[in-house]
């Protein structure tokens, strides 16, 4: 008999067919409605500042790679994702070269001087962004009132957030304005209604986990909630707390961020619990309006401690 | 009632369908019968015949002295050829009994046991039978059946839940022979003085289940266990945590917790070595897998060479790209067909291209879905990142040992990583060093 050509491997010799591919690409097409919401009540811009932000996400990961030497995988879905969610965390007149810049940092900073894909210890996209907040502060805090059906911005449009009408001017939004997303503010924070849809996706398809999320929002919603009972006429009610902001983005697509959270269930709810907590603090008594970005940094920064701690019991060993 | 189970665990596709409603035919008798003399857990066997000796079918061919071995017998009458390394399934050449056989089927003498044997009486014969687990961790039947002293067994599980992938071999012999499987587990249930039975059996049986219920109805003492459709529900730990809902410690046994855990197959067999006498020289196996032209569920002896198996059941069909012993989330790959069927082996797998996992490695994205699977509680994400990275001494502290390695992390990592692979490597560099420092 001739000599079988037969595959020698340990077992298990079946697997599953989710890939990292799938599960990157499913977070970007989760994305898709907020991008397309952004473009409606921004205008092309918007969309033209986020195909931006993605393409020099690929070319930086592809740089760095190249001089690394290391195996070209841009088209894995991570550099699109950081550059699609960097995009959704910028003001929409952002002029070009700043989101070029904050992307290359994204992607070279935020991940591949880590090593690349799975050995980051903070966002990609926050990093990027904190960033530009640092060298850009007065473009990066440019508000514009949203237009509709895919019109153009000019300066005559500017407006404040949500966040810094409160903060500073004791005025609330309506709800409905949040929720749909005629508000000004980042690309992606405007309507709460395309990122809840894309969220519902992710958690249909098994890729999130309710710890995180709902940690952080509920979190936000409970302590803003107590402070408003307190006072409100001080303090926002809780439904407008949820809304604002970049909350939504940052629970159900930044925090979520596999790499740079908690592995462990209990983990999971310490780090949703704890940004929460900071993004009240932040907002509620820091000096600045929103909390979420350096909220999810700081509790990135504890991921690794958090899983230490977090280990669960092995199978057989009593509490 | 809802079915028992575990908590977490993986849902493979069962692709039984090829073979579970097939009898269990005899297979081939072949003409050279390769017995490698080591095939149990345990101490290997020295040879107890001759090169040119005569055998009988039923003569014992090799046995150890030792407390945890189980002696080898011959499944054919013939002639022994020779004594040498043969091919053997994990790749090696192991020492082996060749035996040519001439066809006769002579059999030595068999004496079954009294109506009504002690226990001392059913642990002697299990062992003089050469009965071990043929579940696939083919460890000694008898050194089960007697725990150290000041553990007593309150209950036998009977393991009918074959939560593999494929494998249809233990299905079908509880539906075609449930009446001995029902007194293999008394005879057990005697040998250990256990109070209660239980017998396992995954929900993907019904007609299983419903004829082992048959036989047990008028035994109050025993219960037929409605168990979910999960692997690896037939882990010897994770079906004591599903029946009797308690935890064996790390490196314990079963009997801590008062359970002893059999296979069906090994319950058929003590019936067999008691009443008629018979020692363990057969076995039933699944052939199956896109690559076989005709699966079957055969009953096959012990020794018979793989080649011989796939020819019985009409060779192979398409490009076969994986050749399995035993199951796809456990067994071993072989690198050719001249090794033999051994006590432990439940299936022969020929696997096609579409079936096999793909391998297309990517960093740990720390995605955490092999915490979230794994039925031991440990993280394999992280004794990965340690065994690449060489950091072996965090292995112990993060329970290694624990591990089973029944493959739920492997097959639901995304980034395909070879989880099980590191984990043998921790565990075997680890023995190592510790075998080392006793040294000096």
């Amino acid at each position: 008999m001739t000599e079988e050509k037969l595959k020698i491997s340990p077992a298990p010799h079946i697997a599953t067919t989710e890939t990292v591919e799938n599960i990157m690409y499913s977070v970007i097409y989760s994305l898709i409605p907020a991008g397309i919401v952004a473009g409606y009540f921004f205008g092309l811009r918007a969309i033209a500042l986020i195909i931006t932000c993605i393409l020099t996400s690929i070319a930086t990961e592809y740089v760095f790679q190249k001089v690394r030497a290391k195996p070209i995988s841009v088209f894995d879905g991570s550099a699109i994702l950081t550059g699609f969610l960097f995009a959704l965390t910028l003001s929409p007149r952002l002029p070009f070269y700043m989101a070029m810049i904050g992307a290359v940092v994204a992607i070279g900073i935020g991940k591949q001087v880590f090593g690349g894909l799975g050995h980051n210890i903070f966002n990609p996209a926050l990093v990027g962004r904190a960033f530009l907040v640092a060298a850009f502060p007065v473009a990066m805090g440019s508000w514009y009132q949203p237009l509709t059906r895919f019109g153009v911005l000019t300066d005559a449009s500017t407006g404040a957030t949500p966040l810094a009408l409160m903060k500073f001017e004791f005025e609330t939004t309506a709800i409905s304005s949040m929720f749909f997303g005629q508000i000004s503010g980042a690309l992606g924070e405007t309507s709460a209604a395309a990122l809840l849809a894309g969220a519902a996706y992710l958690f249909y398809k098994g890729y999130i986990e309710w710890r995180i999320p709902f940690g952080l929002v509920g979190t936000v919603a409970g302590v803003s909630g107590i402070m408003w009972l307190i006072d409100p006429g001080r303090y926002p009610d809780p439904v407008f707390s949820v809304f604002a902001g970049g909350l939504i983005l940052g629970a159900f697509f930044m925090a979520t961020d596999y790499v740079t959270s908690p592995i462990t269930p209990v983990g999971k709810l310490i780090f949703g619990i704890g940004g929460g907590l900071l993004v009240v603090v932040i907002r509620l008594w820091g000096g600045m309006q929103e909390g979420v970005m350096y909220g999810i940094l700081l509790m990135n920064a504890l991921t690794p401690i958090i899983n230490r701690y977090t280990r669960p019991t092995t199978f057989g060993v009593k509490q | 009632m809802r079915p028992l189970t575990f908590p977490r665990g993986i849902h493979p596709r069962d692709h039984k369908e090829a073979t579970n409603a097939k009898l269990i035919e005899d297979g081939p008798l072949p003409d050279v019968i390769i017995l490698p003399l080591q095939q149990s857990a345990g101490a290997c066997c020295l040879p107890a015949v001759d090169s040119g000796d005569k055998v009988l079918v039923g003569q014992k061919i090799g046995d150890s002295e030792a407390l945890i071995a189980a002696p080898i017998h011959s499944p054919v009458s013939g002639t022994v050829k020779a004594i040498e390394p043969r091919p053997h399934h994990t790749g090696l050449k192991l020492s082996s009994v060749v035996i040519e056989s001439d066809g006769q089927q002579k059999h030595v003498e068999c004496k079954g046991l009294s109506a009504n044997p002690s226990p001392d009486e059913i642990r002697r014969k299990v062992r003089d039978a050469g009965i071990v687990g043929l579940g696939g961790a083919a460890f000694p039947t008898q050194v089960k059946l007697d725990p150290p002293k000041g553990q007593e067994i309150v209950s036998l599980i009977i393991n009918g839940c074959e939560c593999e992938p494929y494998l249809t071999g233990d299905h079908r012999i509880m539906v075609e022979e449930p009446e001995q499987i029902l007194d293999g587990m008394l005879l057990l249930m005697k040998a250990v003085e256990a109070e209660n039975g239980y017998i396992g059996i995954e929900t993907n049986k019904p007609d299983a289940i419903e004829a082992m219920i048959a036989v047990t109805e008028k035994y109050p003492d025993i219960e037929v266990i409605a168990l979910e459709e999960k692997y690896p529900q037939g882990s010897e730990k994770q079906l004591i945590e599903a029946i009797l809902d308690v935890q064996v410690a790390p490196n314990m046994l079963p009997c801590s917790v008062g359970a002893l855990v059999q296979n069906v197959a090994t319950s058929i067999a003590v019936s067999k070595a008691c009443r008629d006498g018979l020692p363990l020289v057969e076995r039933v196996i699944t052939v199956s897998g896109n690559g076989i032209a005709t699966p079957k569920n055969l009953r096959v002896a012990v020794g018979t060479r793989v080649s011989d198996v796939i020819d019985f059941c009409g060779g192979t069909r398409d490009q076969v790209v994986k050749l399995i012993l035993g199951g796809p989330m456990m067994g071993t790959t072989l690198v050719g067909r001249e090794a033999p069927v051994v006590k432990g082996t439940s299936a022969i797998l020929a696997l096609t291209n579409d079936e096999i996992a793909k391998v297309d490695v990517h960093p740990c994205i720390k995605c955490g879905k092999c915490v979230e699977v794994c039925p031991m509680l440990l993280l394999p994400y992280r004794f990965g990142a340690m065994v690449e990275f060489g950091v072996f001494d965090e292995l112990e502290d993060n329970h290694i040992f624990n591990c089973i390695e029944c493959g739920s992390c492997a097959f639901i990592c995304p980034s395909q990583l070879p989880l099980v692979q590191y984990i043998k490597l921790g565990k075997y560099s680890l023995a190592q060093s510790r075998e080392k420092s006793r040294s000096a």
